[in-house]
């Protein structure tokens, strides 16, 4: 499923739409150095924090798309890194747990 | 961000050490409701434009990877906390990181093994002088390898019998603080 569709089927709110991506997994997380060493590429990667790191680690672990979950929002810098580095960074209100299972549900039925 | 202050100091030292410093200090004061950490090198330092976009993810002296992370971690550890961090630089003089954490909010990460952290930048750069200041509250001890190597003459700081006085040089701070 590519980002695009996920977000579609979601109702993810696009902050920014990002390259087409095909989403393979998920990962949930938001100490940084963590994700940075533990997240699959090609993951729809879930997470609270919304500073610029958010791209570098989406990057650097080449996550499909970023879900920003509870209803938190891009700072200036993230969503100008989002759009420069052309990744797909979506948003929900759902809670990191729920938005997971909606994931989940989504990709591996 | 890193589970540790102590691996976000870590992070920063090892910036100095790739900044050709021959001094590094750590200075670590508890007091008030606040950590501060500073860390000082004498290392190739920035230019003002390059201080201006330290913090950027994207800007990285680094050649395997495009994206350096150490300070921009380090600050968004201390501003979670309503703690505040600084960059001062001068281009062949050195660089100061100065990262001030409230202890008292919830996202504030523990200290961390700062005795084990220092001991590991000591003894993995045995040619480099590390200042190393701990401060609690009205309390404050030091190691300065300047003092060991006055002792030691041309006995590496890497070799097994110093290795382990400075290990037991640092517990006995950690017990004096």
């Amino acid at each position: 499923m590519t980002a695009e569709a996920l977000a579609e089927a979601m109702g993810l709110a696009v902050f920014c739409p990002g390259r087409e991506r095909e989403v393979t997994s998920g990962w949930c997380g938001d100490l940084l150095s963590k994700v940075m060493v533990s997240a699959p590429a090609g993951c729809a990667w879930l997470t609270v924090m919304t500073n610029v790191s958010v791209a570098a680690v989406a990057v650097l672990c080449d996550a499909a798309c970023v879900i920003l979950a509870q209803g938190a929002r891009p700072d200036e810098a993230l969503l100008a890194r989002a759009q420069s580095e052309k990744i797909p960074l979506f948003g929900t209100d759902d809670d990191v747990f729920t938005a997971a299972v909606r994931l989940g549900k989504l990709l591996f039925g | 961000m890193f589970p540790e202050i102590s691996l976000h100091i870590l992070d920063i030292a090892q910036n100095a050490v790739r900044a050709g410093a021959s001094r590094i200090e750590i200075r670590v004061t508890e007091r008030a409701g606040e950590l501060t950490a500073v860390i000082r090198d004498n290392g190739c330092g920035m230019t003002p434009g390059q201080c201006a976009r330290a913090a950027d993810p994207f800007v990285t002296s680094r050649t395997e990877r495009r994206v350096g992370l150490g300070i921009p971690f380090i600050k968004l550890a201390a501003e979670l906390t309503g703690g505040r961090f600084s960059l001062e630089s001068a281009a062949g003089r050195g660089t100061a990181v100065t990262a001030v954490f409230r202890t008292g909010h919830i996202d504030c990460m523990p200290l961390g093994d700062l005795s084990g952290t220092v001991f590991a930048l000591v003894t993995a750069n045995p040619g480099l002088d590390f200042l190393f200041v701990h401060t609690v509250g009205e309390r404050s001890e030091t190691m300065d390898t300047r003092a060991f190597r006055a002792v030691l003459g041309d006995v590496g700081l890497d070799t097994p019998d110093v290795k382990r006085y400075i290990r037991e040089y640092l517990d006995e701070m950690n017990r004096e603080l």
